[in-house]
């Protein structure tokens, strides 16, 4: 069962039920397509050839024999793709470098990881595919590699790109390194603040890379005509920004290329950037037949960007009244073989729910040779925050402090400073901190072995870009079309706004993801900007149809447009002609669409500002073998400020997933390598992600605080359930054992190791 | 290389197929019978998205050979609903908003299905081990666990 805490009331129709979702049957029936779900006639199948070295110089590639097979239409490598300009653009937190990209896409001077593209072929069966794979010869000088984050910084590491120097660091260094990039961020005074502590508590952590885990391996449909028009169908989480990245890969107009979403099997970040897409155009581009290409588990693990692996350390100082005075955090995360992990956000949202006068974060961004990271929910803030929420419980127990008591002493209010400039502007914490102590589950008991965990976490959400149209049907039936790919029930929260603001019913809206021609850009489905943002759209549209039906009311009735109103779905006279005719109902209007103005329709594109961030509180109950290490979870509360719920249910369930994958993060999942750099556990039997049995019922508490800058309230809630999760079972697991585990995963050797090693 | 001529019975109607040796019955059902319903997480039998039954037997079809379907009885998602009218299971997964991005929604309902064939009235807990074979990464089982107890429910009342 799931509580809901309102802050606010607001008599509300449709918003905040929970009517099945719109794209439902099609998904258990078997008939919703997704991305390797696709064909067309003459398709040819796509195969990828990778690089079993972590690290070697490409002498030459021989594709001779593999072109020669029958059966091969199309046999591609980085020379089918343009040069890029090595230079990042787009704002520092998620800027991109196509230099890299392109050399992600496909390996050219250096394979940088092991699984890393090389060539790629285009055959009429998968299995001539494979077999013309094995023709290619490729001539490797297999080179020095590095996997640890802090072995890629000593100064006699192998370097990745051997003229690459730290930006961010002055002056510039003049060797180069693996060290991409150094951010630093700072208010106060660090020392002054520490010397004015009572208490301080420092740890050092390390966290293993893990992957988003999607149960879709990536895929895409692609046909290239020859006369440079392109379709695709992908599967991501934004087919505008697959789009764009895509046709830069290709060195091709934006406006040649159409791509339309297919139906998405999980994403959490990882499929934000395109992998496979430009290689299949370009085979297809070469072949003159359509290409689709879907990877293997395999490849997904090896290629397609987990999360990174971290090196930390944190202190904070205390005064013996609870309040904290001084936080310091240093954030070392692996980016992979591409510059670029999140370490900015990481180090922005350590300290952010926290009012903390004096703080300094400092993070580096380092290269090794590991597939490029990509995001995955709330990219870069749950590793930070396992280390600060963990130093944060140390620092609590030291004082005698209930942890939660301790947290809402020291919590950011609207105008506290946030370390990057800005100062908060929302509430909305201290009610999910509240909402937990209330809960039962905090003060039941706990048995032998067992052990209780709180983290708290911030996460900044998003708006910007989304367009939506609204078209009213002849019978008074609604089409939505929105360019946002739906990864989770967004299409019921979209319909169920515009059923609110129209003021009809939930089932006569009928919501679409519309391909990249058929509706205005819209950003990608990532940040929990979907229903905030791309919901500011839907309004926006409703509102201009409501504009348009009610002068098409004065049109009917003979009176002015301002003498109309919009009420529970009709037009009604209002003003000096109230009651003078019946009410007309949306349907009544559009029956009349042709004789009082043609079709009744409105497309409006916004770039949602007013953007409230999340914030998230969970508390996890375990338990320990001491025989084995092995940890149960056995309960997990999970409170987040949500704004407003729109459609409960999915809320809950992205509450219920994050709480998940932080279970498996703390204690199962990682990339683990041999000592040649490749990768022993690319698959699902030995990376663990929860299974059923592995989880209790993970209880969503549901706090809403409206965002003031929503027509519903709605905040966003992909992505701040997962920050504070891992912390919360660190917590619970050190308590348990009493010993400090900042080692991730805690995999059962390792608390064992913990148990024994310093008893 | 000659293909195999298989013939089989899927979702109670006759087919027929070639198929190469290597080809999974998975690869079969979705690139030769044009089921694509039954998806592909792993190709190793570790997610459960390609789950199937053969001839009543809960089975990963990435792990059969199509030549393996010879003479047998296949059930896939697409032969769940009869005719329009959903199954239990799949109503209650929307009614429980127990599937996000769907993917493995599929497999994981022919695996319960399988389940309350067995045991009509199991616990949360043997649920929960029925599916640890059926990876989800969406939604933390919770709202999965609650369809499939209250689907077991209903069943158990007609």
């Amino acid at each position: 069962m799931s509580a809901t805490i309102k802050s606010e009331e607001k008599k509300l129709k449709v918003v905040g039920t929970r009517p099945i979702r719109p794209d439902g049957v099609p998904k258990v029936t078997g008939l919703a397509r997704y991305g390797a779900d696709y064909s067309l006639p003459g398709m040819l199948w796509g195969r990828i050839l990778r690089s079993p070295h972590a690290h070697a110089r490409i002498r030459s590639i021989d594709t001779s024999k593999a072109q020669a097979l029958p059966g091969v239409k199309a046999v591609m490598t980085s020379a089918d793709l343009p040069e890029q300009k090595f230079e990042y653009v787009g704002p520092e937190r998620v800027a991109v470098n196509f230099w890299h990209m392109t050399r992600n896409i496909m390996a050219r001077e250096k394979v940088l990881y092991e699984g890393h593209a090389v060539a790629a072929v285009a055959a009429v069966s998968k299995r001539i595919a494979e077999e013309a794979l094995r023709l290619i010869e490729v001539d490797y000088e297999v080179l020095p590699h590095v996997i640890d984050v802090e072995e890629a910084m000593q100064p006699d590491a192998p370097l990745l790109f051997e003229d690459m120097i730290p930006r961010g660091i002055e002056p510039a260094p003049s060797k180069p390194s693996n060290i991409s990039k150094r951010v630093e961020f700072k208010m106060g005074d660090v020392e002054a603040g520490f010397a004015a502590a009572d208490e301080i508590v420092e740890m050092n952590f390390r966290t293993a890379p893990v992957h988003q885990g999607y149960i879709e391996p990536q895929a895409c449909l692609a046909r290239f005509d020859s006369d440079g028009q392109a379709e695709l169908w992908a599967t991501s989480q934004g087919h505008f920004q697959i789009r764009a990245l895509t046709a830069r890969l290709l060195g091709m107009d934006v406006g040649n290329l159409r791509v339309y979403p297919a139906e998405i099997g999980g994403g959490f970040g990882g499929k934000n950037v395109p992998y496979v897409e430009p290689v299949a155009l370009v085979l297809s581009r070469k072949a003159g037949h359509p290409v689709k290409i879907v990877l293997s588990r395999e490849e997904v693990f090896k290629a397609c960007g987990p999360a990174p692996g971290s090196s930390m350390t944190v202190k904070i100082g205390v005064r013996k009244d609870g309040k904290i005075v001084a936080a310091d955090g240093l954030f070392k995360y692996q980016a992979g073989a591409v510059p670029g992990s999140p370490v900015m956000n990481g180090c922005m949202c350590a300290f952010a729910p926290y009012d903390i006068p004096n703080v300094r974060s400092v993070g580096y961004d380092v290269v090794c040779n590991r597939p490029k990271t990509a995001a995955y929910r709330a990219p870069g803030s749950p590793i930070s925050a396992y280390a600060a929420e963990s130093v944060m419980d140390m620092a609590a127990a030291k004082l005698g402090m209930d942890p939660l008591q301790f947290r809402l002493k020291n919590i950011a209010r609207p105008g506290t400073p946030t370390v990057w400039g800005p100062k908060h502007a929302h509430e909305g914490f201290a009610e999910t901190i509240q909402a937990l102590m209330k809960h039962p589950g905090y003060s039941a008991p706990l048995g032998k072995n067992q052990g209780r965990g709180v983290a708290s976490g911030y996460w900044f959400n998003n708006g910007g870009e989304s367009s939506a149209a609204v078209h009213v049907n002849e019978d008074g039936t609604v089409l939505l079309a929105t360019g946002s790919a739906d990864l989770s029930g967004t299409r019921a929260s979209l319909a169920l706004m515009a059923a609110e603001t129209l003021g009809i019913d939930y089932d006569k809206v009928r919501p679409i993801v519309a391909d990249t021609a058929s509706i205005g850009f819209t950003g990608l489905a990532a940040g929990s900007r979907t229903t905030f943002g791309t919901g500011i759209a839907v309004v926006e549209a409703c509102k201009k149809v409501i504009g348009d039906l009610r002068a098409r009311a004065a049109m009917i009735w003979d009176v002015k447009a301002e003498d109309v109103i919009w009420e529970d779905g009709h037009a009604r006279p209002a003003g000096e002609n109230k009651g003078r005719f019946e009410p007309l109902s949306l349907k009544a209007i559009a029956a009349k669409r042709a004789v009082t103005g043609g079709p009744i329709t409105a497309e409006v594109s916004v770039n949602a500002g007013g953007v409230a961030p999340g914030f998230a509180t969970e508390m996890c109950d375990v338990e320990v073998d001491p025989e084995t290490g092995q940890v149960k979870v056995l309960r997990f509360v999970a409170a987040q400020d949500v704004g407003r719920a729109i459609h409960p249910s999915y809320v809950e369930g992205q509450i219920q997933g994050g709480a998940a994958q932080g279970v498996g993060w703390a204690l199962n999942e990682e990339y683990i390598y041999d000592q040649s750099g490749r990768l022993e556990n690319p698959g699902f039997l030995d990376y663990r992600v929860p299974v059923a049995s592995d989880l209790p019922r993970i209880d969503a508490v549901l706090v809403e605080v409206p965002n003031p800058n929503h027509p519903f309230g709605a905040k966003g809630v992909g992505e701040a359930n997962l920050v504070p999760a891992i912390a919360a079972v660190a917590n619970a697991v050190s308590n348990a054992i009493g010993r400090r585990m900042n080692d991730l995963p805690m995999s059962p050797p390792k608390i064992l190791k913990a148990m024994n090693g310093e008893r | 290389m000659a293909k195999h001529h298989v013939t089989a019975k899927v979702n109670g109607d006759h087919v027929e197929f070639l198929c190469e040796t290597h080809q999974t019955l998975l690869d079969v059902l979705r690139d030769e019978l044009g089921l694509t319903g039954t998806k592909e997480g792993c190709g190793t039998g570790d997610c459960g998205a390609c789950s199937v039954t053969i001839d009543g037997r809960l089975t990963c079809s990435c792990l059969v050979l199509g030549v393996e379907a010879e003479g047998k009885a296949i059930q896939t998602i697409e032969g769940m609903a009869a005719g329009t009218e959903l199954h239990p299971l799949q109503r209650k997964f929307l009614e429980h908003a127990a599937l996000q991005c769907g993917i493995c929604t599929p497999g994981i309902l022919i695996a319960a299905r399988s389940l309350l064939e067995r045991n009509p009235d199991p616990t949360e807990e043997e649920v929960r081990y029925w599916l640890a074979g059926n990876l989800c990464r969406c939604t933390g089982y919770h709202k999965i666990i609650d369809a499939v107890l209250d689907a077991a429910r209903e069943m158990r009342k007609d």
